[in-house]
């Protein structure tokens, strides 16, 4: 296979070539379309903001940070060789965002794959709208503006070509790299337009013709093989950890074990002994709410990582733990069970439960809890920095480039205008890589260091003990049925530190956001529905965590069901489409969800007809229902997240010593069309594997403040031999022209409950806490 | 000064002898595929080759990887079957963020070229000290098996 792609062009060895930096390799073979207009025109056009009354509601891209943009000049440059460089304006950590994004403009384009390269933009949202990779959104919010970018670049080139040959563009048609003239044959490649066609504007919007999805070449095809793959396999990919620079000084920072704390004082007499340390240097605690900064502590800088990490057991840190050091996990639960056994604020309230739940012929109550967990990217958090003539240029895995470069300008105390922050491939970001803070410490300590470059490295310990962690939850379910079984009363009672917390230490409820990931949005046909939210105080920094509080929300309600189901004496499957009802379009707004992944709720309804579908696709696929033997089970669960349905079926076998095997996974998705189809797989495969992994092993703990794992032996991740044997996806087709969902998270909520149904199927044990780690010994 | 044999060139590296090879590698001499997961061999994202066994370069010191060969990601595509495997790796699209795949390529190969036709159970042997937290066991199996079903591929 032809590997056109270079690595980033925001990788190191760029570094020198200031602005523009996208097009500096390109610009040496001549070219380009939007050469000298890049800087100037891409800010004038293609945004939408000014479009919009001000106070109108905004939804989806429009209501993102800086939007969106289909600018051609912001994303597409073509050299005189005919060589397409693609810009990529989102991160990637392993959802083949580098391949899907530059794949979509390329097919709109015309052009020939093996013939494109692709370049990672750094952070700047007025250039290239909204960057925050987060939240499922980057195909979702991108795939049409993208497709706009791809043919506004075509339309110019096509009408280059007829203002050459003299002919109505209407003659003229783009062909693989090439504009046809259709009568006579002619033919020009990309490269011999790209002068001209960079002299022409950029052809409005609503002139645009988009391809007929019947003629993509690429877009829907998953034929295309991954952009960085070779780069991977053979150690060239450059990820955070990777950063080289001349004269590069190499840093560990020891932080306060327990959120809130500080350094009363430290020694560094012993670190600054071992050989290859420079400086110890102390980095000022920022007080909480922690938001996007760093923790503080004493950081040691040295002339590679051994030597700081050397260093860093050196030091003598006394700490000031301060208010959050009695945080206790076994404490905790107790405290969380208490508020989820009294009423708390009503955040969804229909009919009346009350007086149902009095009425019902028989009622069932059941509690979940689901601890802390930890993101544990492969790569720790990473980051490079170095300051310049009062110019600070960063390197870093981060999905949110922007963010990094608006809290490394405060923190400095410079101008944004001032900060470049470049992208480097994420080794997996699952959300703690939303949070800056790391790149923050890079820029502090090349301030300390007189500006010189600094590295800093989080070793596995230090990504356990200094996270943003999922939240923590005890989730209360109570339902009434009648006589015949059917449920006629549903209370759920859930509580958890929120995210919010991280930012204002007074929040105590679940956000909209949070309550909106299938706490109140729960579109079952029962008459009588109230959701609480009693309150819950966070003692440590939580934040995202790739399906957030989908984990926690889905894994009660979906367990729940199973057990209503068991108590009305029901196939799971059966009562669980009974529940969902017949197919209608639910206005989320009516669920009490204001939020709806933040898109418009008349474009995304919840659709429970799609929900059905994944729930038939999936039950189908499995053989649900076929006759298994002793110790085996299935078992079903549907979530609708981030816009998208997932239904898993999990098969597993429980021996006669209570090991659990999962030999088979059955998922069905419908998340719309799908760009690429084979990614999305991957991602849905790579989301049941971490789903039965948080399930059966993962737990953050908290004792005297500090989390209770320091690595990998403490913190299991799911290994392969315990993985499940097979995992199936299946897609459900889809529309492009109809919106997209989200692909990246969705299919982690429905695998933990998908499993413990199925343990009950096998062993007639229910398990209500997770992880699952040796409950079935028991 | 310790003397290392990387990737068939012989080099010196001017840092303490307890130094582990991970870091040597990557800070002293740029070779920066080997990827530093979880420092004390629990994770296999730094796995090298010494004289071709599969090794933990995070716990194994300079001192004790000098006068040996030591093959890297960067190198291993020399390697009949560490090319198959490289290639095997793109076809299936095993990688998703990549950052474990450098060690679980170093890992397939040597198992591949110890024994050219793996069972289910020598994968599992072979590849559960490999963590991968974007959960691409599956491919990797997949992966494994198609080197393993390639004529010429591994012999
Ligand atoms: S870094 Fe060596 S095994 Fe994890
Ligand atoms: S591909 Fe991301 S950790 Fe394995």
């Amino acid at each position: 296979m032809s590997a056109p792609h270079d690595s980033m062009t925001s990788a190191p060895s760029d570094a020198s070539s200031d602005s523009p930096l996208l097009l500096a390799n390109v610009s040496r073979r001549g070219f380009l379309i939007g050469a000298s207009a890049f800087g100037g025109l891409v800010l004038a056009v293609g945004f939408p903001a000014a479009l919009r009354a001000a106070d109108a509601p905004k939804y989806g891209r429009d209501g993102m940070p800086d939007g969106w943009t289909d600018n051609p000049l912001a994303f597409v440059a073509i050299g005189e060789d005919g060589t397409v460089t693609i810009v990529c304006h989102r991160s990637e950590m392993g959802q083949g965002v580098r391949t899907g994004m530059p794949m979509i403009v390329a097919d709109e384009l015309e052009a020939d794959w093996k013939r494109v390269r692709i370049a990672q933009a750094p952070g700047d949202q007025k250039r290239f709208g909204n960057q925050d990779t987060d939240g499922s959104r980057s195909t979702r919010h991108f795939f049409e503006p993208m497709r706009r970018c791809g043919a506004a670049a075509r339309t110019m080139l096509e009408t280059a070509a007829a203002t050459r040959w003299n002919v109505p563009v209407g003659e003229v048609e783009a062909r693989n790299h090439e504009v046809v003239h259709r009568q006579s044959g002619r033919r020009l490649g990309y490269g011999a337009l790209a002068k001209d066609a960079a002299k022409l504007p950029v052809p409005p919007r609503d002139t645009l013709r988009l391809k007929d999805p019947s003629r993509f070449r690429y877009i829907g095809k998953g034929e295309l093989k991954l952009a960085d793959g070779p780069n991977i396999v053979s150690g060239k990919a450059q990820y955070g950890i990777d950063t080289r620079l001349p004269g590069m000084l190499y840093a560990v920072v020891a932080r306060p074990p327990v959120y809130g704390g500080k350094v009363a004082k430290y020694d560094a007499a012993e670190a600054l002994k071992v050989p290859g340390v420079v400086r110890v240097v102390e980095i000022e605690q920022s007080p909480p709410p922690a938001e996007f900064n760093p923790l503080g502590g004493v950081a040691v800088v040295a002339r590679n990582t051994w030597a700081a990490i050397k260093g860093r057991q050196a030091l003598k840190i006394e700490w000031n733990d301060g208010p959050n050091a009695g945080y206790d996990s076994t404490a905790f639960k107790a405290t969380l069970e208490e508020a989820a056994r009294k009423p708390g604020k009503v955040v969804r309230n229909d009919g009346d439960v009350d007086g149902a739940m009095a009425s019902a012929a028989r009622r069932v109550e059941a509690e979940y809890y689901i601890p802390h967990l930890a993101h544990a990217t492969m790569e720790p958090p990473a980051a490079t920095a170095r300051i310049v003539q009062g110019k600070c240029e960063a390197w870093g895995c981060i999905q949110s480039p922007q963010a990094a470069r608006d809290r490394i300008a405060k923190r400095l105390g410079m101008s944004a205008d001032n900060v470049k922050v470049n992208v480097t491939l994420l080794g997996g970001g699952f959300g703690r890589k939303s949070k800056p803070d790391f790149m923050i410490e890079a820029a502090v300590l090349s301030k300390a260091m007189s500006g010189a470059p600094v590295k800093v490295t989080w070793t596995r310990e230090d990504d356990l003990h200094n996270s943003y962690y999922h939240t923590v939850s005890v989730e209360h379910l109570e339902a009434g049925l009648d006589a015949g079984g059917k449920p006629v009363a549903w209370l759920h009672r859930t509580v958890a530190p929120t995210i919010m917390s991280t930012f204002n230490p007074e929040a105590r409820n679940e956000a909209p956001f949070e309550l909106g990931m299938n706490a109140v949005n729960v579109p079952f046909a029962i008459p009588n529905v109230r959701v609480e939210n009693p309150e819950a105080t966070a003692h440590t920094r939580i934040g995202w965590f790739r399906s957030v509080s989908n984990i926690p929300h889905a894994f009660a309600v979906q367990s729940f069901v199973a057990e209503l189901a068991a108590a009305a004496g029901r196939d799971p499957k059966d009562f669980l489409l009974e529940l969902i009802g017949p197919a209608r379009r639910i206005d989320p707004r009516t669920l009490g969800d204001t939020w709806n992944h933040g898109e418009d709720p008349e474009q995304y309804p919840l659709d429970t007809g799609r929900m059905r579908r994944v729930v038939e696709t999936a039950a189908r696929e499995a053989g649900w229902g076929k006759t298994l033997p002793k110790g085996r089970g299935q078992g079903i669960a549907v979530v609708y997240s981030f816009v998208t349905y997932v239904a898993a079926v999990v098969e597993v076998l429980v021996n006669d010593k209570g090991e659990l095997a999962i030999p088979r996974v059955d998922v069905a998705v419908d998340c719309g069309a799908q760009i690429n189809p084979d990614r999305v797989r991957s991602q849905l495969a790579g989301a049941c594997t971490m789903g039965v992994s948080l399930a059966t092993k993962e737990e953050i703990s908290f004792k005297a403040g500090r989390v209770e794992q320091d690595n990998y032996n403490a913190y299991e991740i799911m290994r392969t031999d315990a993985s499940p044997r097979e995992i199936r996806v299946h897609l459900i087709p889809g529309d492009f022209n109809a919106p997209l969902g989200g692909v990246g998270e969705p299919g982690v909520p429905p695998i933990a409950p998908a499993l413990c149904n199925a343990i009950f199927a096998a062993t007639g044990k229910r398990i209500r806490r997770l992880p699952i780690r040796d409950q079935l010994k028991a | 000064m310790v003397t290392l044999n990387v990737n068939g060139k012989t080099q010196q590296v001017d840092v303490a002898p307890d130094t582990p090879l991970l870091w040597a590698l990557r800070d002293v001499l740029g070779l920066t595929g080997t990827k530093f997961g979880c420092g004390i061999a629990l994770c296999g994202a730094c796995t090298v080759h010494l004289d071709g066994q599969p090794t933990r370069s995070c716990v194994t010191p300079i001192s004790a990887a000098a006068q040996r060969k030591i093959t890297t990601v960067e190198g291993i595509g020399a390697d009949r079957v560490g090319k198959a495997v490289q290639t095997a790796w793109v076809e299936v699209g095993v990688p998703q963020c990549g950052y474990c795949q450098a060690g679980q390529v170093m890992s397939a190969t040597a198992l591949l070229k110890q024994n050219p036709k793996p069972t289910d159970a020598d994968i599992d042997a072979a590849m559960s000290g490999n963590i991968c937290r974007c959960g691409t066991y599956s491919r990797i199996r997949a992966a494994i098996q198609r080197v393993a079903g390639q004529k010429g591929a591994t012999q």
